[in-house]
């Protein structure tokens, strides 16, 4: 790629390109974005905001509990929250039935509700 | 407290540290020297590490593992510590900045404020430098960024503790030890013959017929996975590929460079011409990138053009077969 090849297409962030300049030097040069990447991470913000929503619905329906919920709106999977509150993953996975979480200890509780920056409060109550 | 630490923006965390780091000791070393002699260039396919829902594909290799061989190959110590007791991890943090050093951590992306929403996955393997507190805050020079920045002290604590994969727990790194003159010459052809071994070898999923099979799962994707998960997945290749820290094309560019400048120290014109087929080959990467991101833009799942894309995968993998077979031969 030549320098003023460099594409300068609009994103959240400026990163550093290797290219080469009219001599065939290799030099470096910020890029305030490519297109191709920003749609690849706005579908993959999408894809997170739409799996949260699901959940949420899903909560509300009384399918999973709230810690399916916080789960995917902080980018997370059974096996990343997990590692976070310390409680194995099929432990984790049982905890998203409504019936199993509904008598879960204050300590678990609290377990969750660091992992996900919130108050066991915020963690039992999801905004309808 | 401010140690005297100047500030380069890199393309890449990891080699953007070391070189930093190794600037600040009066040792003037380039990214993309750190990356070629670190043997960083790959290509990987990594089936069950998923990230965001969606496989792994890498274009560099493990992470600490370009720092280790770069050590390894010129011959610096390098001093590591990690920790079970995060306040056991500040206090040696704040000792070495009390003595003047600037120290590279290991951290968790997902909750570094500095960055973007849409770059902060609980991915745990980034890298910085501190180099002073003030006023509470540690000055963090972190080399993709800019300028450098600040953290607070939870803050600092809650990336370097981040759980999961590659989890840090605190790790922190700083040389103790140089030799008196850094012997460039050697380390680059160990470096660069670990690279032809890696885009070389047997295995499936890496190198150059890692790109192959990579080709053969796109193809079949929109019929295994459906129009959605095809999208998904193929948006995740163009990601890793382009995401902040490969200096474009997915470490290509860096690489011909690191070609380039490795030319003039080994005096062998070879390698000039060689830098100049990489940058070619980062242009069709390029390529393969903006045509995959019509796909998903138009969110299409026709066959053909699935197809269009593993086969340029496929001119790609063979280009690169061809290059490193004549890098290897150059440097013999």
């Amino acid at each position: 790629m030549k320098k003023s090849e460099i594409p300068q297409d609009k994103s959240n962030f400026m990163d550093l390109y290797y290219a080469v300049d009219e001599k065939g030097n290799y030099t470096t040069a910020t890029s305030s974005g490519w297109n191709p990447k920003t749609i690849a991470s706005d579908n993959a913000m999408r894809d997170i905001s739409e799996r949260t929503e699901k959940a949420r619905i899903r909560v509300l329906e009384g399918k999973t509990s709230p810690v399916e919920y916080y789960m995917e709106m902080h980018k997370m999977d059974p096996n990343i929250l997990s590692s976070y509150v310390g409680i194995w993953k099929w432990r984790v996975k049982r905890h998203f039935k409504p019936s199993v979480f509904k008598n879960l200890s204050q300590k678990t509780l609290k377990k969750y509700a660091d992992a996900f920056d919130i108050s066991i409060d915020q963690l039992k109550s999801i905004k309808k | 407290m401010e140690l005297k630490f100047t500030h380069h923006q890199a393309a890449h965390c990891e080699n953007g540290v070391v070189s930093n780091l190794m600037k600040h000791n009066g040792f003037e070393v380039s990214e993309p020297m750190v990356f070629g002699i670190g043997g960083g260039l790959i290509f990987l396919y990594i089936p069950f590490l998923m990230v965001n829902h969606a496989p792994s594909f890498t274009y560099r290799t493990m992470p600490g593992h370009i720092f280790r061989n770069f050590a390894k190959r010129v011959g610096i110590k390098i001093k590591r510590e990690k920790f079970k007791n995060p306040k056991q991890a500040q206090i040696r943090l704040d000792e070495n900045l009390k003595n003047d050093n600037p120290v590279g951590l290991q951290v968790g992306v997902f909750n570094l404020v500095y960055f973007p929403d849409e770059y902060r996955f609980h991915f745990n393997a980034h890298n910085l430098v501190v180099y002073g507190k003030a006023d509470g805050n540690y000055l963090i020079s972190d080399p993709v960024m800019e300028s450098v920045t600040t953290l607070t002290e939870q803050e600092l604590e809650k990336v370097r503790f981040a759980k999961g994969v590659f989890a840090p727990k605190g790790h922190i790194y700083y040389p103790i030890d140089f030799p008196k003159e850094l012997k460039l010459e050697t380390a680059i052809v160990k470096g660069i013959k670990q690279v032809c071994n890696q885009m070389l070898g047997a295995l499936p999923v890496l190198g150059v017929k890692g790109i192959r099979y990579t080709s053969g799962l796109v193809r079949n994707w929109p019929k295994k996975k459906g129009t959605k998960k095809a999208n998904h997945y193929l948006g995740q290749i163009v990601r890793m590929q382009e995401e902040i820290g490969t200096g474009g094309g997915g470490f290509r560019y860096i690489y011909a460079a690191f070609l380039q400048e490795s030319a003039k120290i080994l005096n062998n014109n070879k390698l000039g011409e060689l830098s100049k087929e990489m940058t070619f080959i980062g242009d069709l990467w390029r390529d393969f990138a903006l045509d995959a991101s019509r796909i998903y833009k138009n969110r299409s799942a026709k066959e053909d053009v699935y197809n269009d894309v593993a086969d340029q995968l496929l001119v790609i993998a063979n280009k690169e077969e061809k290059f490193f077979k004549n890098l290897k031969k150059a440097i013999a």
